[in-house]
């Protein structure tokens, strides 16, 4: 915990803009607390967001990797299915000169199967989670804003689907549809929709019982008016922290999924399919490097994740950190 | 095929929205505040009888749509068992005797009563019934899960509340890196960690788990199942130590517990008679949550070290496209994972009277 008295809540630019009306209206945000000072004249002064060095170090292996995962495919040595060594018999070699990381079960370069699948295992999941935010997000201040009926009818559907271990409902979209990258896609962000729907939806609901909404509405605002100019901005903050554990457990999922041989398929790159494939290394005792090196991949980049996001949760109440 | 999706459609939605009554799950491990709303009731019991009314009410929910969502392919089963020789006479009148040619509805019910009669109808794969199939493979999955709620789960409690007790000492954070990490990594990242611990550099057991359950010794399991176990340890342990801390260090927090400093209490009867006693609702709630979660971990766990449970089958079920063995089996682990659930309710209503009378 930090002792910052202006929480994270004082960066302006990340609120996605503040309603402009009402400058003199006193209200309180339900997350942030410095949201609404900061516009008046008598604001006080801005504090500086600061992560702490375990911050810094998720922040660094997540930069590292969205880097890789744009880049990965000019800077790899090798092409995704190339085979380092063509002339000879080279199932799990260990690393050398030539390749880095070793080959793995098709004699294939593992490191630039690594930075191959960078891009799709992050591509996926980030699609996916930009889904799950859109469906859920629309909704889930749709249904706060709704009258009770309509709100209590979307709830309940989105009870049913909340009832059901996540990975159960992947297996039963996958053994209906077959699996490929945009079912992959669709699957992780309709499932991950309903957690976003209830967040949203508890947001909205809170923000909606706020005086300033009521006096919105007792000025005569639109629905419409409240939704951008009330309940975004206040959500917003919220939301977007939120976003990154949300893209922790939809990598997760993805990469199960792949793991479990049932999400991206090969020859293509993945690294949960990495593991997968791979796991007769172990099993042979031949070389640890061809399962820990994807497995060590999404460790890093999920636990980076997850490092940056306690950090800001923490800077900003510390509400968040508990819902991991 | 436009008709029968939007028919499918609206059955299930219709259907999820009349069985799904007012209720709330808590739960922290998909993401959501713990218990953010109640519902009345006055008594204990009647509130229990309440709870296990909407598990049930959840399952049939559940049930719509793990049968309903399977049957958007194209294509039934008849044909598929038919394979080769399918001709539409013999497709029709296998159709028949599977009673493929009644209507959805009536094919759930049907479907639904064989179920809770235990028959989980013929695998499309390998013809032979889904029971015959379970009843060798069940063994070892829930030796291992068991196993690992017993090791597993009091480890991590004594480790959470320990460092509950000392907030702030190197050993506590020490511990919240350690779980911080593991929380987030995937399950396959645990098991490699644990090879390259237990295999290549300690020697000890395999990384392969061969056989199964049947004609061992108790100890010869545990060497046997060693590495799923303590994997599947280390990932709820990682859960565990932070939720149990978690609980422990609110009820610390509490103005009886100050109360409690002030008037000289001495420390030790302040953790084991006042916070406790009063964290064990929250810690029961905890540790039922991360037992459903272990419905997960068991399917990843068993792929990783390759010995046949119930979750290799259902694996094999989806990649063969055999969806009459998807739909047992989901109903299975969903049933568990519910059923988890409704415990980890009750534990929190039952602790909690604030949660039982809601403003």
């Amino acid at each position: 915990m930090s002792s910052t008295d202006t929480p994270i809540g004082a960066h302006p630019d990340m609120l996605g803009g503040m309603p402009d009306g009402d400058k003199t209206d006193h209200f309180v945000a339900p997350y942030d607390e410095g949201v609404s000072f900061d516009e008046l004249p008598d604001a006080p002064p801005k504090a500086r967001f600061r992560l702490t060095l375990t911050g810094k170090i998720g922040a660094f292996f997540v930069l590292f990797w969205f880097f890789i995962a744009v880049f990965g495919p000019i800077l790899a040595p090798y092409g995704e299915n190339d085979l380092p060594f063509p002339d000879a018999y080279s199932e799990f070699q260990v690393p050398q000169a030539g390749a880095l990381l070793g080959t793995d079960v098709q004699d294939r370069d593992i490191l630039s199967r690594i930075m191959y699948g960078a891009g799709r295992t992050i591509g996926i999941s980030v699609l996916a989670t930009l889904i799950a935010y859109f469906i859920g997000v629309v909704l889930g201040i749709g249904a706060a804003v709704s009258s009770p009926r309509v709100d209590m009818v979307m709830s309940r559907i989105n009870d049913a689907f909340l009832s059901l271990p996540t990975i159960m409902l992947g297996l039963v979209v996958v053994a209906a549809v077959g699996s490929s990258i945009p079912v992959l896609i669709i699957t992780a962000g309709c499932i991950y929709a309903s957690v976003v729907f209830r967040l949203a939806r508890a947001l909205g609901q809170e923000i909606m019982v706020m005086d300033f909404v009521e006096a919105a509405k007792a000025r005569g605002e639109g629905r419409w008016w409240i939704i951008t100019r009330e309940i975004w901005p206040n959500a917003a903050m919220p939301l977007i922290t939120d976003f990154g554990l949300r893209l922790i457990y939809i990598i997760l999922f993805v990469s199960s999924l792949s793991f479990l041989g049932l999400g991206v398929q090969p020859p293509q790159a993945d690294w949960g399919s990495m593991v997968r494939d791979n796991l007769g290394a172990l099993q042979y005792g031949a070389s640890v490097i061809p399962v820990l090196a994807p497995a060590l991949a999404i460790a890093t980049l999920t636990v980076g994740i997850n490092l940056v996001v306690d950090d800001i949760s923490a800077q900003s109440g510390g509400k968040l950190s508990k819902r991991l | 095929m436009i008709a029968k999706i939007t028919y499918l459609i609206a059955f299930s939605f219709f259907s999820t929205m009349i069985v799904t009554t007012p209720h709330r799950h808590l739960r922290t491990m998909r993401g959501v505040d713990l218990a953010d709303h109640g519902f009345g009731g006055r008594l204990m019991t009647s509130l229990i009888l309440k709870r296990l009314g909407i598990g049930l009410i959840t399952v049939l929910a559940v049930s719509v749509i793990i049968f309903f969502g399977t049957k958007i392919l194209p294509g039934d089963a008849a044909q598929i068992r038919m394979g080769q020789q399918a001709t539409p006479e013999n497709v029709a009148a296998l159709r028949e005797k599977l009673g493929l040619d009644k209507s959805y509805v009536m094919q759930y019910l049907t479907w639904l009563g064989n179920f809770v009669r235990g028959d989980l109808g013929i695998s499309l794969s390998s013809d032979v019934p889904i029971m015959n199939l379970i009843s060798d493979r069940y063994k070892n999955t829930l030796f291992v899960s068991v196993l690992t709620a017993i090791i597993g789960v009091p480890i991590s409690l004594m480790l959470g509340i320990m460092a509950a007790m000392f907030p702030g000492s190197l050993y506590d954070r020490i511990l919240t890196f350690i779980s911080v990490t593991l929380v987030a990594a995937p399950e396959f990242f645990t098991a490699t960690l644990m090879v390259l611990l237990f295999v290549f550099a300690l020697g000890i057991g395999n990384a392969v788990v061969v056989g199964s359950v049947e004609g061992k010794g108790f100890f010869e399991l545990i060497a046997h199942f060693a590495l799923p176990i303590t994997t599947l340890s280390f990932v709820i342990a990682s859960q565990l130590i932070r939720m149990s801390r978690a609980a422990v260090l609110n009820v610390m927090s509490s103005p009886y517990i100050e109360m409690a400093i002030l008037k000289g209490v001495p420390r030790k009867r302040i953790i084991f008679r006042h916070a406790l006693l009063n964290a064990i609702g929250p810690i029961v709630n905890v540790v039922a949550l991360n037992l459903a979660y272990l419905v997960t971990g068991v399917i990843v766990v068993e792929i990783y070290f390759g010995y046949s449970g119930l979750a290799t089958l259902i694996v094999q079920g989806v990649q063969t496209r055999d969806f009459v063995l998807v739909q047992g089996l989901g109903m299975i682990f969903c049933l568990t994972y519910v059923i988890l659930m409704l415990i980890a309710d009750i534990a929190a209503y039952a602790s909690n009277p604030r949660l039982r009378h809601p403003k």
